[in-house]
């Protein structure tokens, strides 16, 4: 049994690094993710881990020096948010499509314009197609977890692609909670030796990385990521069971919540689901059959699955903390897309929230519910895609 | 050639075998072709040098002919040929002619 302590989500994530001890981080500071690399710097300075840390110039640095350390033959890892994040992108598809398996923690954060340090999900959505996988995280302990499971997934032999942990900006980064830490042997046993593919230093065995691919063959290298994506939904679940195992604390692809029986459900990730789950409770006791579904493992994302778990339900409200605009929210779109390929047709509305950092209160969960009872009672879902908590 | 099938291929598209390059014949792209004119060379080698692509062949410290497999015509060779009193020893000449 590890020690309890209370921590913010920032905290943990810098000791779940810690406790990995990668080979380089090479990260640029930016809000709400800054503590993470700035405690992690102490670590470094302070000779308690072994990590190169590269100090860049820029997130676009940042990734491209990943990259480098990558197909050196390193483990590495970073952290960032939102700008951060958006500087990376030409480099995230790189890094995929190099199949490195980096590990990166991403604070998510609104985008600008406004500018807004705020936490939404608009970045890691904005970066759902890089290729990279991503698991997402209700608490600190979620992301502490899923750090170390990050590692696991994206460096099997099967997947070899670099996996992002999410988890909400100044909501979970900044707040102090409880939670209980893995022992430092423990954690070497479940991460293991890094064993590179192809790497660079190996002089012996000279590679040339990122070549010119023409029509002739660039498709079948894409071809070949996607199978390679679609394998970590296994290896998420194999390495949930192994992780289990050694911290007593059981992860799936989403988690759901009381959906066995629903008639009713809705969608939400992140910290929100916390909020969400005492009001689908408070219904419950009303006798209103409602249940959640918070997602987990968003790329690949489980649509078999996730059709089955919500196959019960006539009416789906799929919450988002993110906007696709001028088309649906990014989650209601993959739940749409699950329950379509399904073959069922549940009455789906979808409604954008806490976009800024705006806070999720029981009382936005409860109105969207009520709204959901009274699609069930008449079979007709009004606005399909909707702002809530929005002043008039 | 039988083009590779998706799961032949090596991951991340590194290529694993090292010059390999050599096998793939790029001077198939070439519009210019330089030419050696022999009386005219001073073995200074500075094409040997300037070559961006390893297209002047040298044997025993002295310069050979051009690789045409390779040489792309991009004609840095000819511009820094010193040549003989003023008469470049390479000299370019459009593909066809
Ligand atoms: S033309 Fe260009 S590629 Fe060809 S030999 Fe001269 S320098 Fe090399
Ligand atoms: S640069 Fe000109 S003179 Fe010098 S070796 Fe080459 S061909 Fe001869």
């Amino acid at each position: 049994m590890g020690k309890k302590l209370a921590i913010t989500g920032n905290q943990a994530v810098a000791e779940a690094m810690k406790q990995i001890n990668p080979d380089v981080c090479a990260a640029y500071p930016i809000t709400p993710s800054t503590e993470i690399m700035q405690r992690f710097a102490s670590f470094v300075s302070d000779g308690v881990v072994d990590t190169e840390l590269v100090t860049v110039e820029s997130e676009h640095s940042a990734m491209s020096a990943c990259i480098g350390a990558s197909a050196a033959g390193g483990r590495v890892m970073t952290a960032t948010s939102s700008q951060g994040l958006a500087l990376m992108w030409e480099m995230l598809h790189i890094a995929s499509g190099m199949r490195l398996p980096i590990a990166m923690a991403l604070v998510n954060r609104a985008l600008s314009a406004p500018l807004n340090i705020h936490g939404d999900h608009s970045d890691g959505m904005g970066s759902r197609d890089c290729g990279w996988i991503q698991l997402y995280s209700e608490n600190a302990q979620e992301a502490y977890d899923n750090i170390f499971q990050a590692v696991r997934i994206a460096e099997h032999e099967d997947i070899r692609l670099p996996a992002m942990v999410c988890m909400d900006g100044f909501i979970i980064s900044h707040s102090i909670e409880s939670m209980e830490f893995l022992p430092d042997d423990v954690v070497k046993d479940f991460i293991g030796e890094f064993k590179p593919t192809n790497p660079l230093l190996d002089v012996d065995k000279p590679v040339t990385y990122g070549p010119l691919v023409l029509p002739d063959y660039y498709i079948e290298f894409k071809k070949a990521q996607h199978e390679a994506i679609k394998r970590a939904k296994r290896v998420t679940l194999e390495v949930a069971k192994e992780f289990e195992k050694i911290s007593g604390r059981s992860y799936g692809l989403f988690e759901s919540y009381r959906l066995e029986d629903a008639e009713i459900a809705i969608v939400v990730l992140n910290s929100a689901a916390g909020t969400a789950k005492d009001v689908v409770d408070a219904f419950r006791d009303k006798g209103i059959k409602v249940g959640l579904l918070k997602p987990r493992l968003f790329r690949p994302f489980p649509y078999e699955e996730v059709a089955d778990a919500l196959g019960g339900a006539k009416v789906i409200g799929v919450f988002d903390r993110a906007d696709s605009f001028g088309g649906f929210g990014p989650m209601y779109m993959e739940i749409a897309s699950a329950m379509v390929a399904s073959g069922s047709s549940p009455l789906m509305i979808n409604r954008i929230y806490g976009l800024g950092g705006r806070d999720f209160m029981p009382e936005d969960a409860e109105a969207v519910i009520k709204e959901l009872v009274e699609i069930a009672d008449t079979g007709k879902a009004g606005t399909l895609k909707e702002y809530i908590g929005v002043r008039e | 050639m039988k083009l590779k099938g998706w799961k032949e291929l090596e991951m991340g598209a590194v290529i694993p075998e090292a010059g390999n390059a050599e096998q793939y014949n790029t001077g198939s792209w070439r519009a210019f072709r330089p030419q050696w004119i022999e009386e005219n060379c001073i073995q200074c080698l500075f094409c040997w040098i300037y070559c961006p692509d390893s297209s002047v062949t040298v044997k025993d410290g002295k310069r050979g002919e051009f690789d045409y497999g390779h040489c792309k015509g991009c004609g840095v060779c000819a511009h820094e040929c010193p040549g003989k009193k003023g008469n470049k020893a390479i000299v370019m000449v459009e593909e066809g002619n």
